[in-house]
């Protein structure tokens, strides 16, 4: 109930903050855009790189609003508040990783499709990649949770934040590319998608409880 | 420092006197320090002379790979100690979480720069051993991409235990991210086996009889047993400096109370002594 009633806070105060929420998906559809201005518009080459290109640029993107992630609710001292809700720490970090995905990697899911598209992928591969970016997300939302709350309170933050999450997500987008890669070269994107569904099981319990540690030392 | 002075530190009453909490006790373990760290500094630098040196000018040559595989003597131990360096930090971390030992905190900081130092060695002698053998400086494969990120890991832990003006919180945001980087380990280990990889799979196990000469066995140990003796060296010095660096600061901090209590306005001369 708890929980429930902090995601539909979460989520209206992301909707009511809309521009944040639209800046990830501008910068992730921004960078895909970039690469065919810097490597050259042959389709071709376009399409081999398509699915690593959109990995990536989402990767980013979704890394960029998880700075504010705890951050103002950090300043104003409704964090505090959030952990004496009767819900766990873990919990909180759980609906907070849950309104991230919601917010931002949902979009993100839909702006996919064009994205790859516009880079011209073949378009049999966009159930694949679709497929992927859905766990991959997923994934990525708990590891940036964790991520965020670690460097909650930390001198330059913001900054910090990638360098921990990145070598982490590292896996998330091995496997998420893989897949495609796999499909693009006739085989089964099966494996891989096993693969980043064991890596969403690990993350699941991980994740929360690491968040959950980190955001109790913050508010002691 | 004089042993005198470490001697004179009282032990604290209802300390545990048996199993390894009692070396979480900064005295003890500072007395304990102090002895066995000569000793492990002459091990360490007489093992890994003597295995460079029968390594690197008398050990036999690769029937394949010729006098290149002399570089294993250096890169074998450096990627050894860089996981299990890994695997001390996360150890301290999760002492450091569970029972909230202070010493931990202190050792955990001291290892991440050590391990990412034996890690940039991993990697940079993996390097030139590369270039001869594969024809290529770097290769993106499964185990020189996980020990890649397992240098970016040491290398955030060391950042973010150092970004916050209250230690603490630096110390124990850095054990919840060593914690989460364990995830690595198993990666790195199981790479070889789990991909095709250019790097070659293990030739030495704990179970199994290894599949190397004799001759070039030796040599490895006694680099690997030398390596293993400068990490802990050098761990083992930089938290008792650590630990000395805290007195230090407290007697200072103690001293600035004292000065405050007797002359109003005193303290804050004394304070502008006290590194932040």
């Amino acid at each position: 109930m708890i929980a429930l009633a902090m995601l539909a806070r979460e989520t209206q105060l992301s909707f009511r903050h809309g521009a944040d929420t639209l800046a990830a998906v501008l910068f992730f559809l921004l960078t895909g855009a970039l690469f065919p201005l810097a490597l050259g518009p042959s389709p071709e080459m376009l399409a081999r790189f398509a699915p690593g290109i959109v990995w990536v640029a989402a990767l980013l993107a979704a890394l960029l609003p998880l700075d504010r992630l705890f951050g103002a609710d950090f300043e104003d001292g409704s964090l505090d508040q959030l952990l004496l809700s009767g819900l766990p720490a873990s919990g909180v970090a759980l609906v907070k990783a849950a309104a991230h995905w919601l917010v931002t990697g949902l979009p993100l899911l839909v702006a996919a499709g064009p994205e790859a598209i516009m880079l011209r992928m073949p378009s049999d591969l966009l159930a694949t990649l679709l497929a992927g970016l859905l766990i991959g997300t997923l994934a990525l939302s708990l590891l940036g949770t964790a991520g965020a709350a670690i460097v909650l309170g930390a001198r330059r933050g913001g900054v910090l934040l990638p360098l921990l999450v990145l070598p982490l997500a590292t896996p998330i987008l091995i496997f998420g590319a893989g897949a495609v890669e796999a499909g693009a070269a006739g085989l089964s994107p099966q494996p891989h998608l096993l693969l980043l569904g064991a890596i969403l099981a690990l993350a699941l319990p991980l994740c929360p409880i690491a968040a959950g540690a980190a955001l109790r030392a913050a508010c002691e | 420092m004089s042993p005198s002075s470490v001697k004179a530190i009282a032990e604290p009453r209802g300390a545990p006197r048996r199993g390894w909490h009692r070396f979480a006790n900064p005295g003890r373990f500072l007395r304990a320090a102090s002895k066995v760290q000569p000793w492990l500094t002459a091990f360490g630098v007489v093992l890994t002379a003597v295995g460079l040196i029968w390594g690197l000018f008398f050990a036999p040559a690769d029937w394949q790979q010729g006098d290149a595989v002399r570089i294993m003597y250096i890169h074998v131990p450096a990627a050894w100690l860089a996981s299990a360096g890994y695997l001390m930090l996360a150890l301290c971390s999760a002492a450091s979480l569970v029972w909230r030992h202070p010493l931990a905190d202190l050792a955990a900081a001291e290892i991440g720069p050590i391990g990412a130092g034996f890690t940039a060695l991993c990697l940079a002698t993996g390097s030139l051993w590369g270039k001869p053998m594969w024809g290529a400086w770097w290769v993106w494969d499964a185990r020189l991409t996980s020990v890649l990120v397992l240098f970016f890991l040491y290398l955030g832990h060391i950042t973010l235990v150092r970004a916050f003006d209250d230690p603490t919180r630096g110390y124990r945001a850095g054990a919840i991210l060593a914690l989460l980087g364990v995830v690595n380990l198993p990666i790195i280990k199981f790479s070889v086996d789990w991909w095709n990889t250019l790097h070659q799979p293990a030739t030495i196990s704990l179970t199994g009889a290894p599949s190397m000469y004799i001759g070039m066995l030796w040599p490895l140990a006694f680099s690997a047993v030398g390596y293993a003796c400068v990490f802990a060296a050098l761990a083992l010095a930089g938290t008792r400096a650590a630990v000395m660096e805290r007195r230090i600061r407290a007697l200072l901090l103690a001293e600035a109370a004292r000065a405050e209590d007797s002359v109003p306005g005193a303290a804050d001369a004394l304070e502008t002594q006290v590194p932040a």
